[in-house]
């Protein structure tokens, strides 16, 4: 019965626990705003109550959760509306809140992680002067994802899109004083609002074909629309995607985004805003069924990104960016999975969870190793660090293992199903997908490596000083434990196919179709080349002794993926070094020439300008007698006419 | 009540305000014509208040006052306010105590009672400009305001240059003012021809012109508004005299006065001239889509804040005027909300700007860095300004802004291409401009923001907040004017390509509402 997407049951008008989906928002917003506005007066208390709102949002969102298994398949579609965003002519934006299967998992991701990462920071932000503040960005970033996720037309979700591009500025930048900190932030809210113009192009042609820019109202005209409008909207969505979750050729900033606090960048740049794009694609499934073209475009991008980003992240001595460039890898992943449509929605959700859990989970452990090692991030300083971590060892164990996908951890079951998905529908992208799994398996296995085994590089050779690492106050240990189990037992989602079917009436129900090859076969495989990978790890890290400094005579491949593959020095020449060029052009030619005609400066000398030497002395005389003028010519004017 | 003058009065009491204000003695830094001028300023505030109360969305032109002036020319005393005029004159009323507050002590060294005198004629005589329904009255007072406009910056300004910006804005207006005069004195002439003389607009739209002397008579209303406004390639007055005036005068003058240009589009050549407006269209949005991108690139290379803030306004009355020519109901009636919109966003940076300058001496963006290590509330400020610049969804700005692009795509989705644009540059010249001011190592101190400061700004925050999570109430005011223009230019919205949608949106709510 939910074989074509366009008969969707219509959602049913929230009532009870489902009509409190504003509650969700407005309880970190209201956070947000106390602390903001409060100032210095909440500095005391301001992470306690930023802290409190996350927490409670996510018991409101548990609550709606639990209430929502407890309805029928066909009774999950809950719509809200709370009251006119603006109306003109035949358009009419209502502030819509839409509570589904899709929504509810995401409402618990951001919620429940968010949550995590607010307790873990009221320990790493202990020292910082600003705490309370960031705080306040914190629960704003909350309160915008929670927009974007529950918002039930796409203007809605283009004010929570927004507004996580806001917090996230804000928290990419919180140490402003540092220029790399705030020329960062800058980037990213430039690069993402480059994506927004596919959005802002997306909603105005949704708008003048079906008049209305509701899923439900889209939803149902897709099937009157041309497949080349479709098409020409599914790409630009995949703009907007590109910005937000940072795929090429739009994912320059992420790597440069590490510059936030940890905390930001486990939260923000790693489990939640960043798969804000693969939200997008999967929320849009109605367009991008009907639209090929850009179906095609979304494998191209995630398969170019996914074995992008891993490539870089092989080379990264930086244990944030070696992170970040692994995170815009899986964004790949999940973007393939959303490119190959209705057999791989599902799953591309299902990696976006558990990615959410271990990378979280890696990134609070990479802070945590930070803290130990006073804020140094080079993996060459660190070395045998799992004697003196213990629990930031072994948390970060299990994310490390979640992601490689080792057998029976959450990554494990996510990242095989969406390689034989992808394997069923395309070999080459299959063959892609293979292969980014064994770069993973390398790439985190040097990380592990570099930093909790092999000799320990701590002392400073210059000035002989060295760390006294120490593990961690609970207040931050205590959600990598949870988080840690989360990467292990992740994968119980997938129990009897149960992400499959709950998120059924959002994007659909597909045939099972088989892989080229035995499923099994696949997986052995699968499990045989991330083996192969760390392996390679273990003899080219592992077995030898790791420089404390980058060595310099690597080969070019090396040097490009230091150079994040040249992605800013392509930006720079192709498209920000031509616009200020063009803009200081267009200085003196306003200067010169527009200006100039007028002033008489510049190449053209005209009368007004010898009028204006003329007027000038005495000039208050001449104005009266000006204005004196223009009447008394008005005057004439009328009479003469008038006769 | 209902025959009392109410618009008579509200544009008269800040007039008279500033006649007693220039009348006390003007000693430099004396408080009593502040306190004048921002208690007049408030209770124009008060009386605008009450003027919206009475005013009934739905029920066209009103709270009219109709008395003949001249009778040779058919030129009469009339004044009303329909969805668009209310909605600037409550900018204009809101701005007002705003600028005097942030203004307080900007003319300590000077005649300060005329200083604040000055502000409020310019205040009262913008008033009446938006109120006037009389095209004789109209022009009268637009020449008007540019005479405390022409003292403010040529006597007030911070700039080095005031005095030769002041005679620039001069000329520039004096030029535009007598081609429209042409076209005033032309509009007599077919009245006159047609019966008796009147210069009120409703006979005027009424009455019709024949398309070659309606596009001349157009062309000159056009050019002196396009000066105003300004447009490409007619702007360079703006820069000039931003980065001289000070601070307060320019959000008098670009957030309030300028807005005379893009009123006067809608109001005079698309209710007045409709044929000559469609026939006018392609170049019109040619200029204004040139007006976006160059007015947004060359902020993006400024140096001067000041000229940075003014050249931004090139690029949003790019907007504007787009919005206002595309003629659909999205089209204006984003731009009428832009020009509101504008006006408070812009007002906050100039204001804050200011601040900023009276604290550092300098105007110069690469001789400040750090700020916000020391003063967070000032930095805060201008970031959110710069956020309702740039379009912030959740701050009103956004809402015009995606109104105007949304027209500009209906229109032609190449021309939404190109002003689409407008939110990328708008990014960079916003956060390039926060990045080098406030952020990087602390600079030399700068003294946070006094509550004077903060409250004249608060006010303006507080209505781009409550207005980008609800600005229907505006809307419901402004739809109801721009469905009249659209009657008076003959346009109707394209209808949706695929109509499906709509009908199964109706069936929805109906089973939401059962």
């Amino acid at each position: 019965m939910l074989t074509t997407l366009t008969t969707l049951p219509a959602p049913a008008v929230a009532d009870g626990v489902f009509a409190l989906g504003w509650l969700v928002i407005a309880l970190p917003l209201a956070g947000a705003a106390i602390l903001l506005v409060g100032g210095r007066l909440t500095d005391a208390w301001g992470h306690l109550l930023g802290t409190a709102t996350a927490v409670a949002s996510f018991g409101v969102g548990l609550a709606m959760f639990i209430a929502l298994l407890g309805e029928d398949a066909e009774h999950r579609q809950y719509a809200d509306h709370l009251w006119t965003w603006f109306q003109v002519g035949g358009l009419d934006v209502g502030m819509d809140l839409l509570y589904d299967p899709l929504s509810a998992l995401f409402v618990l991701l951001i919620t429940g992680v968010g949550s995590l990462i607010h307790i873990y920071s009221i320990g790493y932000m202990a020292h910082d002067p600003r705490r309370r503040r960031f705080f306040g960005y914190l629960n704003l970033f909350i309160a915008a994802m929670l927009m974007l996720v529950l918002a039930g037309n796409y203007l809605g979700v283009f004010l929570g899109w927004e507004g996580v591009g806001l917090a996230s500025y804000l928290l990419i930048g919180f140490w402003q004083h540092k220029d790399s900190a705030a020329a960062a932030s800058k980037k990213a809210f430039v690069m993402n609002r480059v994506g927004d113009v596919g959005m802002v192009l997306a909603i105005s042609l949704m708008f003048v074909t079906f008049g209305a820019t509701g899923f439900a109202a889209v939803a149902a005209g897709v099937g009157g629309a041309s497949e080349a409008t479709l098409n020409a909207i599914g790409l630009l969505l995949l703009l907007g995607a590109c910005g937000k979750s940072a795929q090429v050729p739009l994912q320059g900033w992420l790597l440069d985004a590490m510059e936030g606090p940890t905390p930001v960048s486990a939260l923000i740049h790693a489990a939640t805003m960043v798969t804000a794009g693969v939200y997008l694609i999967t929320r849009s499934n109605f367009i991008f069924e009907n639209a090929p073209a850009a179906q095609t475009a979304v494998v191209i991008v995630a398969v170019v990104t996914l074995l992008w980003g891993a490539i870089i992240g092989c080379a990264k001595d930086d244990i944030k960016k070696a992170l970040a460039g692994s995170t815009m890898s899986q964004i790949g992943y999940m973007m393939l999975g959303a490119g190959l449509g209705v057999a791989g929605y599902a799953f591309a959700i299902f990696h976006l969870i558990t990615h959410g859990f271990f990378k979280a989970n890696m990134f609070l452990g990479a802070g945590s190793v930070m803290h130990a090692m006073d804020d140094d991030v080079d993996m060459r300083h660190y070395g045998a660090l799992r004697k003196v971590v213990p629990v930031t060892f072994l948390t970060f164990a299990m994310g490390y293992l979640a992601i490689i996908g080792f057998p029976g951890f959450s990554g494990f079951w996510s990242k095989d199903k969406l390689i034989e998905t992808a394997f069923v529908e395309n070999t080459v992208v299959g063959v892609a997908a293979l292969l980014g799994a064994g770069i993973t398996a390398f790439y985190m296995t040097r990380l592990m490596l570099m930093t909790f085994f092999t000799d320990k590089r701590w002392a400073d050779p210059q000035t002989g000083k060295e760390p006294h690492p120490h593990e961690s106050p609970a207040v931050m240990t205590f959600p990598l434990i949870v988080l840690a189990a989360l990467s292990i037992f992740g994968g119980v989602m997938l129990a009897g196919d149960w992400i499959v079917e709950w998120l059924e009436p959002v994007v659909g129900h597909a045939e099972h179709h088989d892989p080229p090859i035995p499923a099994l076969a696949l997986t052995a495989i699968i499990v045989a080349v991330v083996a192969l990978g760390v392996a390679i790890a273990w003899f080219t890290v592992g077995k030898r002794e790791v420089p404390r400094t980058a060595p310099s005579d690597v080969s070019v491949l090396t040097k490009a993926a230091r150079a994040d593959l040249y992605g800013d020095a392509i930006n720079d020449t192709l498209v920000v070094g031509p616009t200020m060029a063009l803009a200081r052009g267009l200085q003196t030619f306003d200067d010169t020439v527009v200006d100039g005609a007028v002033e008489g400066q510049g190449l053209a000398t005209s009368g007004i300008a010898g009028l204006v030497r003329k007027v000038q002395n005495g000039y208050v005389r001449s104005y009266a007698l000006s204005i004196l003028l223009g009447a008394a010519l008005v005057v004439l004017a009328l009479l003469a006419v008038n006769w | 009540m209902n025959d009392f003058p109410w618009l008579s009065v509200l544009g008269l009491v800040p007039l008279a305000g500033a006649l007693l204000t220039a009348l006390t003695p003007s000693r430099p830094g004396a408080v009593l014509p502040k306190q004048l001028a921002l208690g007049t300023s408030l209770v124009t505030l008060a009386l605008a208040v009450v003027v919206a109360l009475r005013y009934e969305p739905d029920e066209g032109m009103q709270l009219t006052e109709t008395h003949t002036w001249i009778e040779a020319f058919g030129a009469h005393y009339a004044l009303g306010v329909d969805g668009i005029g209310l909605s600037l004159v409550l900018l204009t009323v809101v701005l007002l105590p705003v600028v005097v507050l942030a203004s307080w002590n900007d003319a300590d060294d000077k005649d300060t009672s005329a200083f604040f005198g000055w502000m409020l004629a310019l205040a009262g005589l913008a008033l009446f400009v938006f109120m006037a329904q009389d095209v004789f009255l109209f022009y009268v007072v637009f020449e008007a305001t540019l005479i405390p406009a022409y003292f403010l910056i040529g006597s007030y300004g911070h700039g080095a240059e005031r005095a030769h910006a002041a005679m620039k804005f001069l000329l520039y207006m004096l030029a535009g003012g007598l081609i429209m005069l042409a076209s005033v004195v032309g509009l007599y002439a077919v009245s006159a021809a047609n019966g008796e003389p009147t210069y009120l607009i409703s006979e005027l739209a009424a009455m019709g012109f024949d398309k070659e002397t309606g596009r001349w008579l157009f062309a000159g209303f056009f050019i002196a508004f396009a000066i105003k406004a300004p447009l490409f390639p007619v702007h360079t007055w703006l820069p000039s005299t931003t980065g001289n005036a000070t601070p307060g005068t320019s959000v008098l003058l670009i957030c309030v006065l300028d807005k005379i240009g893009t009123y006067g589009m809608l109001r005079f050549c698309l209710e007045l001239f409709p044929e000559a407006s469609r026939w006018a269209t392609p170049l019109v949005v040619t200029l204004a889509v040139i007006s976006i991108v160059y007015g947004a690139l060359l902020a993006i290379v400024s140096d001067d804040m000041l000229k940075l803030i003014g050249l931004t306004s090139l690029s949003h009355f790019g907007l504007i005027t787009l919005g206002i020519f595309v003629m659909s109901t999205q089209g204006m009636s984003g731009a009428t909300f832009y020009m509101v919109n504008h006006g408070i966003a812009t007002a906050v940076l100039f204001l804050v700007a200011g601040y900023l300058i009276r604290r550092s001496g300098s105007q110069l963006i690469s001789e400040h860095g750090g700020v916000e290590k020391h003063a967070p509330v000032l930095a805060g400020l201008f970031l959110l300004g710069g956020l309702g610049t740039l379009g912030l969804p959740g701050l009103s700005p956004f809402v015009s802004e995606f109104l105007v692009i949304l027209g500009a795509f209906d229109y032609h989705w190449v021309v939404g291409a190109f002003a689409v644009t407008a939110i990328v540059l708008a990014a960079v010249y916003v956060l390039r401009m926060y990045q080098r001011l406030m952020t990087g190592p602390a600079g030399p101190e700068v003294a946070d923001l006094q509550v004077r400061e903060v409250t004249a700004i608060a006010p303006l925050v507080l209505v781009m907040v409550v207005l980008g999570f609800y600005p229907q109430p505006v809307l419901d005011v402004i739809n109801p004017a721009i469905d009249a223009v659209m009657v008076s230019v003959d346009e109707t919205d394209d209808p949706p390509t695929v109509p499906i949608g709509e009908v199964v949106m109706e069936q929805t709510n109906e089973e939401v509402h059962q």
